[in-house]
């Protein structure tokens, strides 16, 4: 008989790897969440409202922005702004999922369609962090997934209940842990310094256009032009 | 496009952030099956995350203040000398606490 490992199990492991992965970003996604539900009740949305937007939508930034501007009656137009508000916002998410095509292109579409669904900039950093390293089981990515989730919701409650009587989170610098993060993710993603001259490309197209055009646009910009720079030179010298 | 809409307009208006939303986390991923993963392609896709991170995090450190620049720096210091994400972090976001406490 040859002894094998049951699929469950292995499957679990992975599971309870991503939820680990995502340990580094729960404060800051604690911090977010407790903002964001605050501005929810400050803007007069039911709790059920509340917790539906953030499962639905998950974007703390586009909520963020989107409450910020939240018309007291709802209109059309209204419904019209905060939708190309979030197309704006979430802009980056377009690449981001352009980037897992190589990982989940290779799973079934059903599986591929409901990871995507939970594709954030902590869920997209680990994953990249993960397949750099090698790894390949997707469910590291939903267990990761799960878990940020899960902070996501309880502190987007817990902020729609008690947000205004916490102090703020930028005090603790808990609004930097997101910027810390991708930092740090830049490091395994680090291959020698031939791939490093599209980061720099990247890094003068988005502070050039960061300048001169309002809004995110500057991601979008740097992220492109860095990525074919990169794409091209690294062809150019195999 | 302005009759009040009530507790059915901001329904809608969730509901429009999560369609949208969804069509971009899904939209990239769908569109690249359509082009082959050609070499060149591949390389492309290669160079995206890393550039994707420094778009997001050098405007961040060039604008965004003391702080953020502290906490960028000492993170990637921290990350390439111990390769730890969560020490990576807590130490980025506790200089960049204490460089506002000095500040305020």
């Amino acid at each position: 008989m040859v002894s094998f490992e049951p699929p469950d199990k292995s499957r679990w492991s992975g599971f309870i790897l991503g939820m680990r992965l995502g340990l580094p970003v729960a404060p800051g996604i604690m911090a977010f969440g407790l903002v964001v539900g605050a501005a929810a009740a400050r803007q007069g949305l039911t709790f059920l409202q509340s917790l539906a937007m953030n499962f639905l939508v998950c974007s703390g930034i586009a909520q963020l922005v989107a409450l910020e501007i939240w018309p007291a009656v709802v209109t059309w137009g209204a419904v019209l702004t905060v939708a190309v508000l979030a197309a704006v916002v979430g802009a980056r998410l377009f690449l981001m999922s352009v980037s897992m095509r190589p990982w989940f292109g290779q799973r079934p579409a059903w599986q591929a369609y409901s990871a995507l669904f939970f594709l954030t900039d902590a869920t997209w950093l680990i994953a990249m962090r993960y397949r750099a390293e090698g790894g390949r089981d997707v469910a590291v990515y939903f267990g990761s997934a799960s878990a940020i989730m899960a902070a996501w919701l309880v502190a987007t409650g817990v902020g729609y209940f008690v947000g205004s009587f916490i102090a703020d989170p930028a005090k603790y610098g808990l609004d930097l842990v997101m910027p810390a993060f991708f930092a740090a993710m830049l490091v395994p993603l680090w291959t020698g310094p031939r791939r490093a001259w599209g980061w720099a490309v990247a890094g003068i197209v988005a502070v050039a256009v960061e300048r001169l055009v309002p809004g995110w646009w500057f991601i979008v910009a740097g992220s492109i032009v860095g990525a074919i720079a990169g794409g091209y030179l690294d062809e150019q010298r195999e | 496009m302005n009759a009040d809409l009530g507790t059915f307009g901001v329904w809608m208006a969730i509901a429009a952030m999560a369609i949208v939303t969804y069509a971009i986390r899904a939209g990239g991923f769908w569109l690249m099956g359509y082009v082959p993963l050609t070499r060149r392609v591949r390389s492309i896709l290669n160079a995206l995350p890393g550039s994707v991170i420094v778009a997001i995090i050098l405007p961040l450190a060039v604008r965004g203040g003391t702080a953020a620049t502290v906490a960028i720096v000492i993170a990637l210091a921290v990350m390439a000398l111990r390769r730890n994400d969560l020490l990576a972090v807590i130490c980025g976001v506790g200089a960049a606490a204490f460089v506002r406490a000095l500040v305020l």
